[in-house]
């Protein structure tokens, strides 16, 4: 196939897959509508059988507690249901948005990364392929609408806003290492979208929680979720998955690449500060969970952080700063 | 581990500190900057100290962007200086930063080194009192038959735990090589950092602009640009020469990827000292040049066109190639024709070089790279003949002070578009240009980063030691028989000593694999 049948599929291609993520989107919503609800009821049940709850563990998303109505348990059936649609949806997305990036990548005859429509379709596609890589292993259904909902949103704004169309590139960029260095960075960005997402969430029901240990209560979506400390271990698988691989893709891909196309391999262009930046913000949260009086909250803020300073990295410094690396072309 | 968190984050000694003495002092000192909240504070003050430098020009990357600096902001600009925000990772309080992040790293692993040595022998401990308080608690009756420890025991060894038995309990632990991770990643990361600081100390990197058919010879003087490491001196260059023998760059033609190079080839002749014998390399993007340590990289390339330029005198002022720099990428190239000895005044020409012309509404513009209609698109100067100041002028730019610029005789400005061979007659006499034809460059760089493997081999082995730390769950496990109010209880628990978590898993998968067969509710546990 020529570059131009490439480039058409995936002009096609990537605006469903956009509409399928969107699609995965209400369903997720719609099952957070309906979860609420069965939490209220599960929670009206339990309140008579267990007199005095400490409120922490009882948010087990879907797990009605014992002696639960019919009704509601029929209610939470349609949960299930709702979030099981709205993964399957986000597979389908997922296998769209792929085969949306690869074309892009052969209509380009590069790694799609030299723009910024590219980086944001090829970005968010990592963000689902973490998603989807962790979704079992670490229960993370319940971030589904939380993950669609970005990553519908990246690719809707690239569709409509940045596109470009697919163009050549400076022969300083062919390299294999290229490839290595752009998909271990993605990946990793991927994991610390993810992650970033966890914390948030962290600090949110950690809040909620600690207003119940003082005699407060909890919305019911605040239930839906893991407990905080839960969400705390989440945040960290995906985050030490996330660091070594970063550590590969910024200090040892991209210098090796570096020295090949440039001939140095470390110039402390924007690109690479803000890069060394982001690892030794992560390195800094690692520490941080390690240290007495910094887990939990103060780690969680840190992990935001990092997340930011990766994003900006790739729009601010992309919109900001020139320098070797600059690609914007927006 | 924890007892190097104790260590680590022992509690500092009261505020008044009367009879600490010198030594009590520094003693104190080393402690504060060795421990774990201090590398954490340097950590951030290291991410914050970079941004400034991503921001604000910098010496090393774009010198001509900090003296445009220097003129925009003739207030912050010296005041920016001072703070050494121009050469930031150069800066004393940078290199502060870094340096006292170095030695914390020092002394904080070469400790640990020997308490983990001292823990590796270490037999997993005697179980705590009350098991019931760890997480994972579990008690149950033993079947009347066989050994529970010994068949716990089995149990934990096939987990890959280090058991030890003691009176009426099994103690076991495994996950040792977990610290040994973390102490292999913080060493190599102290192998990088040497690696890349003997790079920027005795390392070199230089850029040269080459017209094909010229050459260069490895000395200072002949780059446009050198930056070289604190402790370089001129003698480490190494005395090859080389000479550009030609250059050939193809362009895709048709498709989307119309424009994109296709082919880049600079093929050169070289001498890896003046009297060796003459060899010959093709340079190419990625396939750099390697002589003696160095590496010769071709960076780009761009347009040259050659003019003769004449005076009132008829006399010829200025004869040869003048390198213009790319502007985009369809190459309109940008650059300046001094003939400062012309005579009865001096000459300057300002303008584009556009290999493929087409002129639009917005005048001529260049549309492919490749040199399919090369045109020379002028503006001349003239002025009364300048006086040697010795100050260094840039070749890329003319100064305009002292000079006028020639009109078109109709209130405008005098432009001019050139074909090859085609010459052009300025006004009044005063001379002509001829655009003879043009030639290519290319920019050469010249780099040697000696420490390059060290920092290669650091970073690498630091990978592998971060992933045994982060990977790596020890824990440890206790399994102890008791007697209680007359009958025999089995009880098992466990502690996590990292972060992760999921210790009540496998804790239940021991158990069961300890209870009685006939025990009714035998969960589904899947084994890792
Ligand atoms: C260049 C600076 C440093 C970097 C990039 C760095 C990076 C890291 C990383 C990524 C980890 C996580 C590994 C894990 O979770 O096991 C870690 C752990 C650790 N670091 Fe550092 N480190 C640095 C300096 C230091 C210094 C100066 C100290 C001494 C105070 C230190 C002490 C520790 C300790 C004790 C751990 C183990 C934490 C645990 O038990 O999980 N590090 N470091």
């Amino acid at each position: 196939m020529s570059p131009e049948t490439y480039a058409e599929i995936s002009n096609l291609v990537i605006p469903t897959a956009t509409v399928i993520y969107a699609i995965a989107m209400m369903s997720h919503a719609l099952e957070w509508a309906m979860g609420r609800a069965v939490v209220v009821t599960a929670e009206a049940k339990a309140d008579v059988l267990v007199a005095s709850s400490s409120g922490g563990d009882l948010a087990v998303p879907a797990a009605p507690a014992t002696g639960t109505t019919a009704a509601a348990a029929a209610r939470s059936g349609r949960v299930e249901a709702a979030s099981r649609i709205g993964l399957l949806l986000t597979w389908l997305g997922f296998v769209l948005h792929l085969g949306g990036v690869v074309t892009r990548g052969l209509a380009a005859e590069r790694v799609p990364w030299g723009n910024m429509y590219e980086f944001s379709i090829t970005a968010s596609l990592a963000v689902a392929i973490v998603y989807l890589l962790f979704v079992h292993r670490y229960k993370l259904q319940w971030l589904g609408l939380g993950v669609t909902l970005v990553v519908a949103a990246v690719l809707g704004l690239a569709t409509l806003a940045l596109y470009t169309p697919a163009g050549p590139l400076v022969p300083a960029l062919h390299s294999y290492w290229l490839v290595i260095h752009v998909a271990a960075a993605a990946i990793s960005g991927g994991a610390f979208t993810i992650g970033g997402l966890v914390s948030i969430l962290y600090l949110v029901k950690a809040r909620a929680e600690r207003r119940v240990l003082a005699g407060g209560t909890m919305s019911a979506s605040l239930k839906r979720l893991p407990s905080a400390e839960a969400m705390d271990g989440t945040a960290y698988k995906v985050l030490a998955f996330a660091f070594p691989l970063w550590t590969f893709g910024v200090l040892v891909a991209g210098p090796i690449w570096a020295e090949y196309a440039w001939g140095r391999y470390w110039g402390w262009d924007p690109k690479e500060v803000w890069s060394l930046v982001t690892w030794v913000v992560y390195a800094a949260y690692l520490h941080a969970r390690a240290t007495a009086g910094w887990r939990g909250r103060r780690a969680a803020t840190i992990a935001i952080v990092g997340w930011f300073v990766f994003i900006f990295n790739f729009v601010g410094v992309n919109l900001l700063v020139s320098g070797l690396h600059s690609y914007a072309g927006v | 581990m924890s007892d190097v968190k104790e260590r680590v984050e022992a509690p500092t000694p009261p505020p008044e500190l009367p009879k600490l003495g010198l030594l009590g002092w520094l003693r104190w000192t080393w402690r504060q900057l060795t421990s774990m909240k201090t590398a954490l504070v340097l950590l951030f003050l290291l991410a914050l100290g970079a941004v400034p430098g991503s921001l604000i020009p910098q010496t090393g990357i774009d010198p001509v962007k900090v003296s445009d600096f220097f003129e925009a902001h003739p207030k912050l600009g010296p005041f920016y200086d001072k703070l050494g925000l121009f050469d930031v990772y150069k800066s004393p309080w940078f290199s502060a930063i870094y340096l006292l992040l170095f030695i914390s790293l020092i002394g904080c692993v070469v400790p640990r080194l020997q308490v983990y040595l001292k823990a590796l022998r270490a037999r997993p401990p005697k179980p705590p009192r009350n098991l019931n308080r760890l997480p994972g608690y579990q008690s149950f009756e033993p079947a009347a038959d066989g050994d529970v420890l010994d068949l716990a025991a089995r149990e934990l060894r096939r987990r890959r735990f280090r058991v030890e038995l003691y009176d009426g309990a099994v103690a076991a632990e495994r996950g040792y090589l977990r610290e040994a991770g973390n102490l292999l990643f913080h060493f190599s990361l102290i192998l990088a950092l040497v690696g890349a600081a003997w790079g920027a100390l005795f390392g070199y990197r230089g850029t040269v602009l080459v017209v094909v058919g010229n050459g260069f010879s490895n000395s200072v003087a002949q780059y446009d640009d050198f930056s070289p490491g604190r402790v370089f001196t001129p003698d480490d260059l190494p005395p090859f020469a080389l000479t550009v023998k030609s250059f050939t760059v193809k362009f895709q033609t048709d498709g989307p990827q119309r424009g994109a190079a296709r082919e880049f080839n600079a093929p050169i002749t070289y001498q890896e000292t003046p009297d060796s014998p003459e060899k010959s390399y093709d340079l190419r993007v990625n396939h750099p040049l390697k002589v003696d340590g160095t590496n010769v990289h071709l960076l780009g390339h761009g347009y040259a066109p050659r003019v003769t330029v004449r005076d009132g005198k008829g006399e010829v002022a200025f004869s040869g190639p003048v390198p213009f720099l790319p502007q985009d990428g369809n190459f309109s190239s940008f650059g300046v024709i001094k003939a400062p000895d012309a005579r009865p005044e001096q000459l300057g020409f300002e303008g584009f070089f556009l290999p493929t012309a087409v002129i639009d509404e917005r005048g001529p513009i260049s549309v492919f790279p490749d040199a399919v209609n090369p045109v020379l698109a002028m503006t001349a100067y003239y002025g009364r003949p300048a006086v040697e100041t010795g100050k260094p002028q840039s070749v890329y730019q003319l100064d305009k002070t002292k000079l006028t610029q020639f009109g078109d005789g109709k209130g405008d400005k005098l432009r001019f578009q050139l074909g090859p061979s085609q010459s052009y007659t300025l006004p009044d006499g005063r001379g002509s240009i001829t655009f003879d034809s043009y030639d290519r460059w290319v920019k050469l760089q010249v780099s040697h980063t000696p420490g390059l493997n060290l920092a290669l081999v650091g970073i690498s082995l630091a990978i592998l030691g971060l992933m045994g730390s982060l990977f790596i769950h020890p824990r440890r496990t206790w399994v102890r028989v008791r007697t209680q109010d007359g009958r025999t209880v089995v009880e098992v628990a466990g502690l996590d000593r990292g972060p992760e978590r999921g210790l009540g898993d496998e804790i239940q998968a021991i158990a069961d694999a300890l209870k009685p067969a006939e025990q009714p509710e035998k969960p589904k546990q899947e084994q890792p």
